[in-house]
């Protein structure tokens, strides 16, 4: 019995519950007539696509600063780098898909840096409200690049309005760049036979290789930072500042760090969103992605205190899990229902944030 | 306007006391400047944004004016949780909800007008009661994070709120009104037009119905005390016997033809405001000054009151300027909806000098000496979190009667962050926010409202632009007014190593 108790505690009720629901919905699908094979093949589509994104919360979590909802900060470094590796494809007169992904990700990643580095050193003067912080500062950055969408002088016509011909679309195809080339089998089918196994079928199911791998070792690559010498300071800081002030790191330094980890993972995470998408989404779409990532990170098993790779995994494969199989499922259960799954969406989300919240007395915030 | 006026000094005095005594006038103009950078800041913007936009003064003050009653009585109902240090309600958006609840309800049984408001009224302040009850509760648990426990208590309500109106409503539980209903399907729709049933319900209310109210109001309160001191055998206050005839007098004056003329009106022409106002002051500091004749009292200020009196024929004279008459000439106030915020102006300044609204006080400052005197620290911070939704929810429902239609999953979505914006403009602080701070918020944040995508059309040629920028605006001076708080706080300790008071 008390062992079934632990097991319960060590996975936590929140997961449980979650996790039971994500099975029963996995169950209950093929009964409403859905293909068994359509659910895993969209269920493995989102986990790979939201992984890194979520990812992005542990480097911020380990540092001390807690669930990053500033991560919007590398999302718009993120898609500043796509438009500007497709205007540049633009420019040189052919698509070229493998060149606007590697564009976008050296464009991408040094503005992140820049953002990251500028981020974590307001962060570091607002020790004990970051989250409170991070939330406004990310929901300003949205507001300020809609600003940046309308003004960016680029040409091409896929990014810009074409009657008024000036400003960027919301939705921008990525039909032409770097859409779907580790994830769509049909994307891939095209590319030579060397590189067939990015994406596949296998029985109906659709195997994003590609991009899985890339997730995964972008996983690993955490891990294995996390466990560097670097990675065990950085962590130690999180844990606790004077301990580790005494030990000669430099707190401050480490705090900077892990923002600016985060912030690139947001930046290479939104990228590898748009390619898995198909789409990139300008404007407000990003506002709130900050929330679902703290939330898929949550229903992980992270804490405002502790996120390990581990809960990325799990978080994702949960979250994205129970959205992709609930909305045919509710489909099916109710035809005019089709917000309802945003709306679970909702409330799922900001539940599992508020829960988190209580449970660590205001997570890291000072007490007065 | 006396009661704003009033209140600005007294706030404002006494941090200067102590200051006074060390620095220079000069230096004292500085740290004025230096306190008020944001909101100066943001009239610069606004008077810049004004000057580009191309439109007229006058234009601009009808319709901030207009904005000023329909959201004053929201941004108001912040100020009770800051008091109480659990900084700037976020969570008021679930007041809101209540509020959209109850008029939908009101919507959905047909009724129309003031019964319909009083309606919507009774359903939302027993809801707002709940859900404040359970906010307060639940920031118990979170001390320290409310700001984003309630931001995201926010969205979780919405959720929530959306679950309701789109299934359960039309699902589960039976609409009335089958055109509120989606067509073909279960659930609310996405407007619900309120014109012909409860638009302008309050805006419409005529000042001569609100004096009336005012005279009972007076002349109620007036028997009270009369009875309450026959009780104890005191001797019969003169004080309530002016009040009596007070209202008598108010009374009697709607029946004079030309008075009542004047009365019989819902739009009270900004012209008249300033007379009446200037009326109303420079009554009160006679009052004043009659009563410390009779009753002499240590600490009253003469000055205070021949300044009122000044401040209150300036005004009323600068009306006879060419140039101020012809911008404010076409300007008008709704009647009902700025009594009401006036009210909450007075309530939240009374309430400070009750015994509640000290503890609350205490309890901001420090929790622990709070407990130690003997304050029951949780108890008063669930109190101050029904207040805040309670005024939310009633703030939620001038605005919706004002703006006429009422978007079922979009009117109550902004509501903390606009309000909040506002009061952050005016120069209010995560600590500190007064009624003056709000008041001056709300007209500079909303006239940046009304011009900016007119100016952004002029500047950049883009009225996109000026759109964004406002949004900008609102979401960018929440993060720097947090990001300063956050800043002090964490300096703040060393300072009171340093002078133990």
């Amino acid at each position: 019995m008390s062992n079934t108790k632990q097991t319960i505690q060590r996975i936590g009720w929140p997961r449980l519950i979650i996790g039971l629901f994500f099975v029963l919905l996995v169950i209950v699908s093929p009964v409403m007539g859905l293909k068994i094979t359509d659910v895993f093949s969209d269920v493995l589509r989102r986990w790979s696509m939201f992984g890194i994104l979520i990812l992005a919360m542990v480097p911020g979590v380990q540092s001390g600063i807690g669930l990053n909802f500033g991560v919007s900060l590398g999302i718009v470094a993120g898609l500043i780098g796509s438009t500007t590796a497709i205007e540049l494809s633009f420019r040189h007169g052919s698509p070229r898909p493998w060149t606007d992904l590697a564009f976008a990700l050296l464009i991408a990643i040094p503005i992140a840096t820049l953002l990251g580095f500028l981020y974590g050193l307001l962060l570091n003067r607002v020790k004990g409200s970051e989250m409170t912080v991070s939330t406004y500062v990310g929901f300003s950055v949205i507001a300020l690049s809609n600003i940046v969408w309308l003004l960016l002088p680029f040409r091409s016509g896929v990014l810009i309005w074409p009657i008024a011909g000036e400003g960027m679309r919301n939705t921008i195809n990525l039909e032409e760049s770097f859409g779907g080339l580790m994830s769509n089998p049909d994307v891939v089918a095209k590319m030579p036979t060397a590189l067939h196994w990015l994406a596949f079928r296998v029985g109906g199911v659709v195997i994003p290789l590609g991009m899985i791998l890339f997730f995964l070792f972008m996983c690993l690559a955490v891990w294995f930072f996390l466990w560097s010498k670097k990675g065990i300071a950085m962590s130690a800081a999180g844990e606790n500042e004077l301990f580790t002030q005494s030990n000669a790191i430099n707190v401050n330094q480490m705090r900077i760090l892990g923002t600016v980890l985060s912030t690139v993972l947001g930046a290479i995470g939104i990228i590898m969103y748009a390619q898995v998408f198909g789409f990139l989404q300008l404007y407000n779409a990003p506002l709130m992605m900050g929330f679902q990532c703290v939330a898929a990170v949550l229903i992980g098993g992270a804490t405002t205190r502790r996120a390990t790779v581990t809960n990325v995994i799990v978080g994702a494969l949960l979250f994205q899990g129970i959205l992709t199989t609930s909305l045919p499922v509710i489909k099916r259960l109710m035809p005019s229902g089709s917000t309802l799954s945003e709306v679970v969406r909702i409330i799922i989300s900001n539940g599992i944030i508020l829960y988190a919240l209580s449970k660590t007395k205001g997570g890291n915030q000072i007490e007065k | 306007m006396k009661n704003n006026h009033d209140l600005n000094q007294s706030a404002v005095s006494q941090p200067d006391v102590i200051v006074m005594q060390t620095e220079t006038p000069l230096k004292k103009t500085l740290s004025w400047l230096f306190e008020n950078k944001v909101m100066l800041m943001f009239a610069a913007l606004c008077i810049g944004a004004v000057a580009v936009s191309g439109n007229t003064v006058g234009f601009v003050l009808g319709n901030v004016l207009i904005r000023f009653g329909r959201n004053g009585f929201t941004v108001l109902s912040l100020l009770i949780p800051v008091l109480a240090g659990m900084g700037l309600n976020f969570s008021i958006v679930i007041g809101a909800i209540a509020a959209q609840t109850g008029l939908f309800f009101a919507v959905d049984w047909g009724l129309t007008g003031m019964t319909g408001m009083l309606v919507a009224f009774l359903i939302t302040t027993p809801l707002t009661m709940l859900f404040g009850f359970g906010v307060g509760r639940l920031f118990n648990k979170m001390k320290g994070a409310e700001m984003i426990a309630g931001l995201i208590l926010g969205y979780f309500a919405d959720g929530l709120y959306q679950l309701f109106f789109l299934y359960i409503l039309g699902g589960i539980l039976p609409v009335r009104t089958n055109s509120l209903v989606i067509p073909g399907g279960i659930g609310i729709k996405n407007t619900i037009d309120l014109t012909g049933n409860m638009k302008y319900a309050l805006d419409l209310v005529k000042l001569v119905d609100l004096v009336l109210a005012l005279a009972v109001l007076l002349a109620i309160i007036a028997i009270i005390q009369i009875v309450a001191r026959r009780k104890n055998g005191q001797p019969f206050p003169v004080k309530t016997l002016v009040l009596l005839v007070l209202a008598a007098l108010i009374y009697g004056l709607t029946f004079i033809p030309a008075v009542g003329d004047y009365f019989r009106t819902d739009r009270l022409p900004i012209v008249s405001t300033i007379e009446m106002g200037a009326a109303i002051a420079v009554l009160y500091a006679v009052w004043k000054l009659v009563s410390h004749k009779l009753r002499p009292d240590g600490k009253f200020r003469v000055r205070r009151c021949l300044m009122i009196i000044g401040v209150a024929a300036a005004l009323y004279a600068s009306t006879y300027i060419p140039l101020v008459y012809s911008i404010i000439k076409n300007a008008s106030i709704a009647v009902l909806p700025f009594a009401l915020i006036a009210g909450l102006c007075v309530f939240n300044k009374v309430f400070l000098s009750t015994r509640l609204g000290q503890n609350m006080r205490t309890v901001g400052q420090s929790q622990v000496i709070a407990n130690a005197s003997g304050i029951h620290v949780d108890r008063v911070r669930v109190i101050a979190m029904i207040m805040s939704t309670v005024l939310a929810g009633w703030g939620q429902l001038i605005y919706l009667q004002n703006l006429g239609t009422f978007a079922t999953y979009g009117a109550h979505l902004q509501v903390g962050q606009f309000a909040i914006a506002a009061l952050l403009v005016g120069g209010a602080s995560v600590q500190k926010a007064t009624n003056k701070q709000a008041i001056t918020g709300i007209i500079l944040f909303h006239t940046l409202f009304i011009v900016a995508p007119e100016a952004g059309a002029k500047l950049f040629n883009n009225a996109m632009i000026g759109e964004y920028f406002r949004v900008f605006v609102s979401y960018g001076v929440i993060a720097l007014s947090l990001a300063m708080h956050a800043w002090q706080r964490k300096t703040k300790p060393a300072l009171k190593l340093e002078m133990p008071d």
